[in-house]
């Protein structure tokens, strides 16, 4: 039988432009390298021109549906403030919410770190290795974007 | 370099279709972007497959055909409207068959994510007379692929793959199988009476169709891909596609038959899992298409109520189905709606339209977003090329001082899609009050994603080409009113130019030329390297 409540349910949410799906796409690898049963689901297309956008990740022993149920997210990260109470119904009761308040901003050498920062906050909740961390953020990035997207997770992660 | 080993990865449903291609060793994959399947020649191409942008899906299934007639595979992807455009070779290329595997990848959009419409393309499988499979996940897509290729080559015949969004742009893993054995050479073997559909030679064709489709459906009932989740004989779900995933999450002590080729039907299958349960109830995505056929076949099922016809289903939705809820569903806070982006070169050309109170036949792609506040500039749009006929139509129509105010808008791409055999008909049939066709020309097909068209010039993978221009098409089919003008370097001149086009009672083009600025960095640097390279 399924076993549903071993899946970990992510929700990313934000803007177009934000990196979004960059984002669900270096969680949902980070997951894989754990060799875990992974999805990842996303919607392109008319979201590209600024609109709401928002990405699944589900993990574990075995993951059927992309998409995560209304209600059922155990993690919400939400990578803009207007974006939250829009995002916000994802979230089940007693799930953790995400958000830019919890990274210093200023800190960031890019700031258009702030989705992979966020990931950082996002692993301190979660068990999987910081090198699959890395290795996942590496994959993800240009090599000259390597040593700013490192420097935002390790913000993320220990504040 | 290709990948030519097993492996197991993270992959979209879209880039599994092109891996799948690439081991099957398909020598052309030809399609036109639309939203979800633009991914697959792109991953087929960046994987070192070739693969490149017809003008339109009916010219990439035509090209299709002649490669599959060659002897060669290949591979033609769409989004599910492109089929209709796709539609008049595909109904008789049923009928030819062919000699190299020819798979047509249909990418259903449930919901509209990004579409006009959700029409359920397993209902063309039907119409055609072509074998249809429903991969479920990216597994399914490289399988599905794969599968696809030796049913066309078994039985001579094109294989429709039906994905739908969340199949096409969900990521899940993939084991792929490394370089499988390749198709014999392309050799061109003449075959007049197969390929050369006259009467005489098309009514043994038909006869050979249905012969072919009898030989399938009984393929499917006894090694089909067809799999039964055993379960509680309480409740019993007959389903195919991303339902199946839902299902399986929503109602985990059911019994499964899920279906994995959709047409033509393993009815046999069906009647036997629906008698050995107590309740037995269809849950699939958009019409009622399994149920509909389990009930002409006599087959005791239930349906989901009607309202879970439209939009995508999901877990919460099939758990509402599995319990008859006909509740309102909640609704959800609605986002942030897209928007033409700050500096768009095409807000000067909406406001100019606006400001003229113009009657604007439109037309499909990022400038769609033309018809929102602060624009509210389009007054139609149905499918990509109608800006040109509606606006015909309406001139032909409308009393004159109105008729004077309506104006076609189409972009570069939709243009080169399908607008050209429009502006034909401008010249051919002109209404009395002329008519005036703005072409967007960003130089892009941006909305889904920058991909390249004939009007750039460049191919798929971005490399010089031809390139159809288009005032010089224009002028050739005789318009004699064409100005090109820079709506961002000069912000009144389109102004201008609409004001004395329409006051002019004669076919006017205006080409609005101005790179989308998210592409026109990535332009400039292409056009600089293909000068360098005269």
């Amino acid at each position: 039988m399924p076993e549903s409540s071993s899946v970990v349910n992510v929700v990313v949410a934000g803007l177009g432009g934000q990196g979004v799906l960059k984002a669900s796409g270096i969680l949902a690898d980070t997951a894989f390298r754990a060799g875990l049963d992974v999805k990842k689901s996303e919607i392109h297309g008319m979201s590209q021109r600024g609109g709401s956008v928002s990405s699944d990740v589900r993990f574990g022993e075995r993951v059927f549906s992309p998409m995560v149920p209304a209600g059922e997210a155990d993690f919400l990260v939400v990578l803009t403030v207007s974006q939250i109470e829009v995002a916000r119904p994802m979230l089940k009761a007693g799930g953790v919410l995400i958000h830019p308040g919890l990274v210093d901003e200023t800190r960031l050498a890019n700031k258009r770190s702030l989705n992979v920062a966020l990931l950082g906050a996002l692993a301190r909740q979660l068990n999987l290795a910081e090198n699959l961390w890395h290795a996942a953020i590496k994959a993800a990035l240009p090599e000259k974007l390597h040593a700013a997207n490192l420097q935002a997770f390790a913000i993320g992660k220990n504040p | 370099m290709p990948q030519h080993n097993s492996e197991r990865r993270l992959a979209s449903g879209n880039e599994a279709v092109a891996q799948a291609a690439l081991d099957a060793g398909v020598s052309l994959g030809t399609g036109y972007p639309g939203t979800p399947s633009t991914e697959i020649l792109e991953a087929f191409d960046a994987i070192g497959g070739r693969a490149q942008w017809a003008p339109n899906e009916k010219v990439a299934l035509e090209v299709g055909i002649g490669a599959a007639f060659a002897g060669a595979r290949a591979l033609v992807t769409m989004k599910h409207v492109g089929l209709n455009v796709a539609a008049d070779p595909l109904f008789t290329v049923a009928y030819t068959g062919v000699t190299g595997g020819l798979v047509i990848v249909s990418a259903d959009d449930p919901g509209m994510a990004s579409s006009q419409n959700e029409q359920d393309n397993r209902r063309f499988a039907v119409a055609a007379g072509l074998p249809m499979l429903e991969p479920s996940d990216s597994q399914e897509a490289y399988d599905f692929t794969l599968l696809a290729i030796e049913i066309s080559e078994r039985w001579h015949i094109p294989v429709l793959l039906r994905m739908t969004t969340r199949v096409c742009h969900s990521a899940t893993l993939v084991q792929t199988k490394g370089q499988l054995a390749p198709p014999s050479q392309p050799n061109f073997v003449r075959d007049v009476p197969g390929r050369v559909m006259i009467p005489a030679y098309a009514r043994p064709a038909h006869h050979r169709l249905r012969a072919k489709l009898a030989e399938i459906a009984a393929w499917n009932e006894s090694d089909g891909p067809i799999q039964v989740v055993d379960g509680d004989r309480a409740l019993g779900i007959i389903t195919s596609g991303i339902s199946y995933q839902h299902v399986r999450e929503a109602a985990p002590r059911a019994r499964v038959l899920k279906i994995g080729l959709s047409y033509p039907l393993p009815v046999e299958a069906m009647r036997r899992f629906a008698a050995g349960v107590d309740r037995c109830l269809v849950v699939e995505e958009g019409d009622p298409f399994l149920y509909e056929a389990a009930r002409t076949a006599g087959i005791a099922v239930e349906q989901k109520p009607e309202m879970y016809r439209f939009g995508e289903l999901n877990v919460g939705r099939v758990r509402r189905i599995v319990a008859g809820d006909v509740s309102p569903e909640p609704a959800l806070p609605a986002g942030k709606p897209p928007e033409l982006c700050p500096g768009c070169p095409h807000r000067n050309v909406f406001e100019a339209l606006r400001d003229l109170g113009c009657i604007v036949a439109g037309d499909i792609g990022c400038y769609t977003l033309g018809v929102l506040p602060p624009f509210s500039a389009m007054d139609t749009c149905v499918c990509m090329g109608a800006a040109i006929g509606v606006g015909l139509g309406l001139r032909h129509s409308l009393p004159p001082e109105q008729a004077r105010k309506v104006v076609s808008v189409i972009g570069d791409s939709t243009f080169v899609h399908s607008g050209i055999t429009g502006l034909v008909e401008m010249v051919y049939n002109p209404p009395a009050t002329g008519h005036v066709l703005v072409i967007l020309d960003n130089g892009t097909t941006a909305m889904t994603g920058m991909q390249e068209h004939p009007g750039t010039g460049r191919r798929l993978d971005h490399e010089p080409t031809g390139r159809v221009v288009f005032e010089d098409l224009a002028r050739t089919l005789g318009i004699k009113n064409i100005h090109i003008v820079d709506p961002v370097a000069d912000e009144q001149a389109i102004e201008r130019v609409l004001r004395e086009a329409l006051a002019r009672d004669e076919l006017s083009v205006i080409i609005a030329r101005r790179p989308c600025l998210l592409a026109a960095g990535a332009i400039k640097i292409r056009e600089k390297k293909a000068n360098a390279g005269k």
